[in-house]
């Protein structure tokens, strides 16, 4: 049952842009999520309401009809758009970086949470020590907050970390040529969809657990300061 | 943006949401119902009983409800003794196989949910149920259990959503839910944004409606951890005057 009949490469390829398209996802929505828990905390009621609008509608609708929002939308969007420019040709939503931005623009709802939360827990008296000292905000950022932020934003982080790279599958829904569409491919050409799908099915489970190790990793990294019970 | 497109074909989108609202809450229920006892025995049982229960928890958590989903529809078909076996008219069918894979899904996120409440426990509970003479089952039923399902419950409200959002994928597969009939008006009309906003609002109508409900249960099952109520008694003065 478990020869792969030459496919084997092709899922392996497949296999490298579903890392890809999670580490490209994760990085937009790191950026995301840290620029909305500062705009949830700052003192603007505008970025406030903007920050909270954003995490609230992201948690009310599905993943994969957004994506299809953004790849669909997108397209006519563009085209729509074009001509305004002096350009006539038909341009094509790539895949890849619907599927990114969407996976990015989602999971950033869910980092501006942690990260929101990772920065309150850091003790007040500490960030005004570092301005006292005479630092500037982005000091205080580098050298104080994200030093301590990192220990409490890991849990929640690897938690959405893991989610990602799961719903990372949706982007063959949209054409791209990850590891679950490469696995459709093979399984239609050869048959055997069981065999392919269980190929899948490891290899996310392969990922997820080298993930949950080094997560555990960096959590004892960061906690060295702390007593542990 | 012209919505009358969708005004005219609402009764695509009622057909949606009646599968999904089917699909969802079948799934949920067989998945709790399934759940209950598996966590209980993840907890007491001894390690052969455990073994496999962690296998499909690990499993099911570890890898995409998509691929879980394709593995049932598609996948199954590749065995000679599955096609022959009485229930592969069953397993044809997208509806059933989309219920089983998301039944199991949840399940297997519900164990852990579970597990995590009732080996939360306090101790003192456990021990005075056992010395009021209670047998295990008694115990589980009358003292763990419920004290469980509280504590589980603000979990499994998210576990509620997320399988709200999951049940989406169905539309893969053929099935005609929420999001399945924002496809089939996309590609009737090529009009991706009022196709697909319109879903949008239909599953965050139902995903804060459903917050608003499980919300109030919380307050009531959780009443005993709210803070309790601040204001101080105001002890007054009598009105009449004693010296006189």
């Amino acid at each position: 049952m478990f020869s792969l009949h030459g496919y084997g490469s092709s899922i392996f390829e497949g296999t490298i842009l579903t890392l890809e398209v999670s580490l490209v996802s994760l990085f937009i929505a790191m950026v995301l999520g840290m620029g909305g828990a500062l705009a949830k905390l700052s003192g603007s009621a505008v970025l406030r309401g903007l920050a909270t609008l954003y995490t609230t509608v992201i948690r009310g609708i599905p993943d994969l009809v957004l994506m299809l929002l953004v790849f669909f939308g997108g397209q006519v969007f563009v085209n729509q758009l074009a001509p305004v420019f002096g350009y006539d040709e038909y341009i094509d939503i790539n895949p890849f970086i619907a599927g990114v931005s969407t996976i990015g623009f989602i999971f950033g709802a869910y980092m501006t949470e942690t990260f929101r939360g990772a920065i309150i827990a850091v003790n007040k008296g500490q960030l005004e020590a570092g301005y006292a000292y005479g630092m500037n905000s982005f000091k205080v950022f580098r050298r104080i907050l994200f030093p301590q932020m990192v220990r409490h934003a890991l849990p929640g982080f690897g938690n959405n970390w893991l989610v990602l790279v799961k719903t990372t599958a949706l982007v063959s829904i949209i054409g791209l040529d990850d590891m679950v569409r490469k696995a459709s491919m093979a399984a239609g050409a050869t048959r055997m969809p069981f065999t392919f799908y269980v190929v899948v099915a490891i290899n996310f489970l392969l990922i997820t657990t080298v993930s949950i190790y080094l997560l555990k990793y960096l959590e004892d990294r960061y906690s060295l300061g702390v007593r542990r019970d | 943006m012209d919505f009358s497109i969708i005004t005219g074909n609402i009764d695509v989108y009622l057909e949606g949401l009646k599968n999904t609202l089917i699909l969802v809450s079948l799934s949920l229920l067989f998945g709790f119902l399934l759940a209950v006892p598996l966590a209980v025995l993840r907890v007491i049982g001894n390690n052969i009983v455990q073994l496999p229960i962690r296998a499909f928890v690990y499993f099911f958590r570890g890898t995409p409800l998509l691929v879980q989903m394709f593995l049932v529809y598609y996948g199954f078909g590749q065995f000679d003794l599955m096609k022959e076996s009485i229930v592969w008219p069953l397993f044809k069918e997208a509806y059933f196989c989309a219920l089983l894979t998301f039944a199991l899904n949840t399940c297997a996120y519900t164990v852990e949910i579970l597990r995590g409440s009732i080996v939360a426990t306090s101790h003192g509970e456990v021990e005075a149920a056992t010395a009021a003479g209670m047998s295990k089952f008694l115990m589980f039923r009358r003292i763990i259990l419920p004290s469980a399902f509280r504590r589980a419950l603000p979990a499994y409200s998210n576990e509620i959503i997320f399988m709200l959002h999951g049940s989406a994928l169905a539309s893969v597969i053929t099935i005609v839910d929420i999001t399945g009939a924002a496809r089939i008006i996309n590609s009737r009309y090529y009009s991706p944004y009022e196709a697909f906003i319109t879903a949008a609002l239909f599953y965050m109508t139902i995903t804060f409606t459903l917050v608003f409900f499980i919300r109030r249960l919380e307050k009531k099952w959780n009443a005993h951890l709210q803070p309790g109520d601040q204001s101080v008694v105001k002890i007054q003065a009598p009105e009449e005057n004693i010296t006189g």
